[in-house]
This record gives C-alpha cells, structure tokens and sequence, in this order.
C-alpha cells in the first residue's frame, strides 16, 4: 500500500504527462483524463494486484477504460507503473506508435481492451467478470465510465446483465464531471440520476468526492465486502482539474493547448 | 434426400463442443430454443449464459470473455447478431481480434412467416466489410457440423451464416471442410455456378436437370465468403466463359459482389448474379418466398440457359 502522500505525488507527475502528451500530440482529450486522475491512480497503486509479473497474464485482475478517450490518464498510469516507458508516452495519438487515440489492447499489454466507442467497455468488463466467475476465479474486474457515456443504452444492458449474474467481483466508476462535449451533461441530455438507476437495476451504489483519496480507497475495500451484487461508484469530480482554466469548462474536452496555455498549466501543476 | 436445417445441426455440434473444451462459453439472447444452442445449454449449463434481449450487450460480453483465452459462441437471428450489433462486433470483437463466434441463424428470406423485419439479407455485406472478419455459410448438416469444429479450433473473430428451413444433404460423409477451400461439386464447361448456402442445392438440381439434356455446367459450393478461394476462382474464370453467383442474399454486398472483386481483379470474365434484387422480403412460407424472389433451382436453370444462348 502506497501512503497518501506517494499516491498524491504520483498523481501530480500523471497530471503533468496529461498535459504534456496532449500537447505534444496537439490533439486528445484532457479534461475528461485530469478529472480521474486520483481514481485511475488510487486503483492500480493500492487496488488492483497487477504489476510486471502477472501483466502478460490473460487471466488476473483486468481494468477496462469505458470513457476508452481518457487514453492519456491511462497511460500516464501506466507509465508509472512501468508498463510503458517514460519516454514513450510523447507518441501518443502519432504515426506508428502503440499509444493509440483510443486504447487498443494488441499493442500494449497493460490494455485489458480495446475501447472508444462509448458503453461497450463495461459490457466487456461484464463479459470478464462473468468467465471469472464460471471458472471460480478470485479476479476483479473494474472499469471507468464517463457521466455523458451513460446515454448509451448499452451501459444499462451492461448493468442489467451484471446485476442479473451477481457479478459482485465488479467493480464500475463513474467519473461524474458533469460535463460532455457538448456542454452541461443536464442540458444535452441529462442521465441523472445516474445512482438511482443503478440502484434500480439492483447494484451497490457508493458516491463520492473522486479527487479524495482516502474516500475511493474506502470505497474500494467496500466494494470487495459487498457480495451478491456489482458495485458502481459514483464519482463526483472536476473535469480539468488541477488546471484552473480548463477546471469545469467543456471546451477542454478534447483540446490541445497553444503555447501560452501549456506554459500556464505546467506552471499551475509544478511540471518543467 | 435427408434434411436438416443448418440451425439443427449448430445446436448438436456445439453440445458436444461444449462438453469436450472447457473453453468454450455459449452465450444467446432469448432465442436459444431458435438458434438451438439450447442444446449446448443442456449438455453444459454451467458454461451457457442467456444474456435476455439484448444483442448489443451479449457482443460485449463476448469480447470480454474471450480476453481471457475463451472461445465464445454468440448467437441470435441474423438481423440482430449483424445488424443491430454490428458496431459491437466490429469494434469490441473485429477491432481486438477476439476468438467471438458469431452463429447467426434465420438468415435470408427462408426465415419466413416473420417476414421482412426478420429477414437479414445485407449481413453477409455487413460482416464481410469488417477487418479480421472471417465470414462462413455451410450449405447442410454435415458441413455446418464440421465448420462449426473448424472455427473452435480457428483463432480470431467468425461470423457463421446459418437458416432457419431444412435444407438437403449434399455433401457425403466422408466429405472434408476447410475454411477457405470451396468445393468443386459438378464438373462442366461455359458456365460455372457458384453457389453459397441453400442455393447449392438449387444449383445441383439445376446441373442435374441440364445434365439429362447432355449439359454439363460446373456447380461449386462457396461455404467461406471471407476469404474468398482467389485460386479456385481465378482457375474457374479461365475455364469458363462465364461465372453465375447464387446467393439468399441481396445481390449487393454479398457473394457476388465477393466474387466479382476477386474475378474482376485477377482474370475478368462475364459474371451474372442470382440473389434477391435489392428488395425486402415478406411474410410466407420458405418455399413460396424463395419462388416469388427468384432463388429456386428453376430460376437457376432459365439463368443458365440464358446464359448458354448468348
């Protein structure tokens, strides 16, 4: 278990690489990556049980990124967990690099599935859950999904299914921002309340402030207590978050920064 | 001549299949007693999973559950598995590359009664489109036995084209199916039919009825669209003067069109195509439906001599 302190400077470097990557890409979508930062960061340094000795495994505790567009948070994650190399990261959404704009699990072994098209991750982690738990296996299975992506029917096909075949070893977060591209997520087409379906479709709900750490870890280990049922947090956080003038704006959905703005919002999150 | 649907012979070939792998995972959407993978329910439940009327969602959790080294069987009609799934199938199955078997069945207008709602005649197109897609329709039983083997031992993503009506035996016991490999059933001369699904027994009984009249017309069966036997096809265009596709399927986007891609690139030759003509279909019995839409062996047989005349 990684202390409050490391997490949060670890979170600190995924911001900056956020940023940066982007940047570097001149395309990719940062405001929906900073606002899970602390979620992405808490579960796969004090969560889930993967690491270099099991991650080529086809069996172990899987991660699928449903909002598949917050590719730069997952592999800023993934940089410091050490699946992909530091300086790698600068290639992503290029020409012959492996970081895809959308996460394509044939290329980088961290990837637990190939995502993008909004709603069909979860309804793989379902699948993954659900073998878990024919063969007996004490995997978990999580995934991250955007507050907008609840529009997609299949989402609530996913639950349905999950909550049908008490796939308690499911664990789904939603990275409740408030905002799609769009705008408001309440004006373009409001899912809320986003818990109270879930609740009706017969999960265990747990919401939260999603930048508290100590709240998503607690979280986390009640989630694993519950049994019968999948759990959903709902996660309420700030899109852009850490970068004052992207915080709760929808024009930073899917942005590059100029010039001006990148040395701005290095300098606002401590980065070169 | 013994019949049975192609559907029939699924259901018993994966009860068994899922008896003998433990990796295999079936999974349907409220049509199991249909699609017959009720049988494989049966003989294992604990690996059969109905995931209600959700189409879209049964693809997903295919994907999933292939990631971790399974084979999966999906199934549901033709009209849901390819065209209300088909961005899951494309990008959570074909995308990754996941070892989904997607066992349509109801393809084609011989569904029947349902009528056009039910009646997919574009999912050949459909599937056939898609990157890392293998596409497969057997024509009887025993082929749709032994395909159903060979895409569980196959690594990677298959769409399998079945039907809903009792089609005949054509092939013989002893008869051996490769993916890829069409199957030489008559040999002649001028025109070659190539024929996919139920239209290999129309074909045959049109090559036999010319036959009579001391006609010899080539007749093969195309069982796997994608990929397309280039080889056979390139030797059937320079040994004949003409190359006739007969397909349950709309002439666009299907056989024909397969055909004519790799004909047409390769070693042009005069190509007609058999199919439904870019109409939907109705309500009625097969029989009745295939008269009316012009796939029954007599509309194969004028077509030919047709092209015999010019």
């Amino acid at each position: 278990m990684l202390s409050k302190i490391q997490i949060e400077d670890i979170a600190k470097r995924v911001r900056i690489n956020i940023v940066k990557m982007v940047n570097e890409a001149k395309s990719g979508h940062i405001g929906g990556s900073l606002s899970g930062v602390e979620i992405l960061t808490t579960l796969y340094f004090n969560e889930m049980n993967i690491n270099q000795d099991n991650i080529k495994d086809l069996e172990r505790d899987k991660f699928v990124l449903s909002k598949g567009h917050a590719t730069p948070l997952l592999f800023a994650v993934h940089a410091e967990k050490g699946f992909i190399p530091q300086e790698e990261l600068m290639t992503f959404r290029k020409i012959n690099s492996r970081l895809q704009g959308h996460p394509n699990m044939n290329y980088v072994d961290s990837v637990d599935m190939s995502t993008g098209s909004l709603g069909q991750g979860i309804s793989a982690a379902v699948g993954m859950a659900l073998s878990y738990k024919a063969k007996g296996l004490p995997y978990r299975v999580y995934s991250l999904l955007g507050d907008g992506e609840t529009q997609e029917g299949i989402v609530w096909e996913a639950a349905m299914a999950a909550a049908h075949y008490k796939l308690d070893n499911l664990l789904a977060i939603v990275d409740l921002n408030g905002l799609q591209i769009d705008g408001d997520i309440t004006k373009i087409m409001n899912p809320l309340p986003i818990d109270e379906k879930f609740k009706a479709f017969g999960w265990n709900v747990l919401t939260l402030n999603g930048h508290d750490i100590d709240a998503l870890q607690q979280a986390y280990a009640l989630a694993r207590e519950c049994k019968g049922r999948p759990t959903v947090i709902i996660a309420l956080t700030v899109k852009g978050k850490g970068v004052s003038f992207m915080e709760n704006d929808y024009g930073w959905h899917g942005v590059a920064t100029n010039p001006e703005q990148f040395a701005l919002a290095m300098k606002e999150l401590g980065g070169e | 001549m013994a019949k049975m649907a192609t559907r029939e012979a699924y259901g018993k070939a994966l009860a068994k299949l899922i008896v003998e792998d433990e990796k295999i995972f079936v999974l349907d959407a409220d049509l199991s007693k249909s699609t017959k993978t009720a049988d494989a329910q049966a003989a294992n439940p604990l690996r059969h999973f109905n995931m209600g009327i959700a189409e879209s969602n049964m693809m997903g959790v295919a994907a999933g559950i292939a990631t971790g080294g399974n084979t999966v069987f999906a199934s549901s009609f033709a009209m849901f598995a390819a065209g209300r799934a088909f961005e899951i199938v494309r990008n959570s199955i074909c995308y990754p590359k996941l070892n989904v078997k997607i066992c349509a069945t109801h393809a084609g207008i011989t569904l029947g009664e349902d009528g056009a709602s039910h009646q997919a005649i574009e999912d050949i197109a459909l599937m056939r489109s898609i990157p890392n897609m293998t596409v497969i329709q057997p024509c009887d039983d025993i082929e749709t036995t032994q395909a159903i083997r060979a895409v569980a031992k196959y690594k990677g993503p298959v769409y399998v084209r079945l039907g809903r009506s009792a089609v005949e035996t054509v092939n013989s016991e002893d008869y051996v199916f490769e993916i890829g490999k069409g199957v030489v059933l008559r040999k002649g001369t001028k025109v070659a039919v190539v024929a996919t699904g139920i239209l290999v027994q129309e074909a045959l009984k049109a090559a036999d009825i010319l036959k009579e009249e001391g006609v010899l017309v080539t007749v093969v069966n195309i069982h796997t669209i994608k990929p397309m036997d280039k080889n056979l096809l390139i030797d059937l265009a320079k040994t004949h003067d003409v190359l006739l596709t007969c397909e349950e399927h709309n002439v666009l986007g299907g056989l024909g069109s397969a055909v004519a891609e790799v004909v047409s690139q390769h070693h042009p030759v005069r190509i007609s195509m058999l199919g439904i003509e870019d109409t939907f279909g109705e309500s009625g019995t097969p029989a009745a439906l295939m008269e009316k839409y012009g796939i029954t062996y007599k509309h194969v047989l004028e077509r030919i001599r047709k092209l015999l005349d010019k």
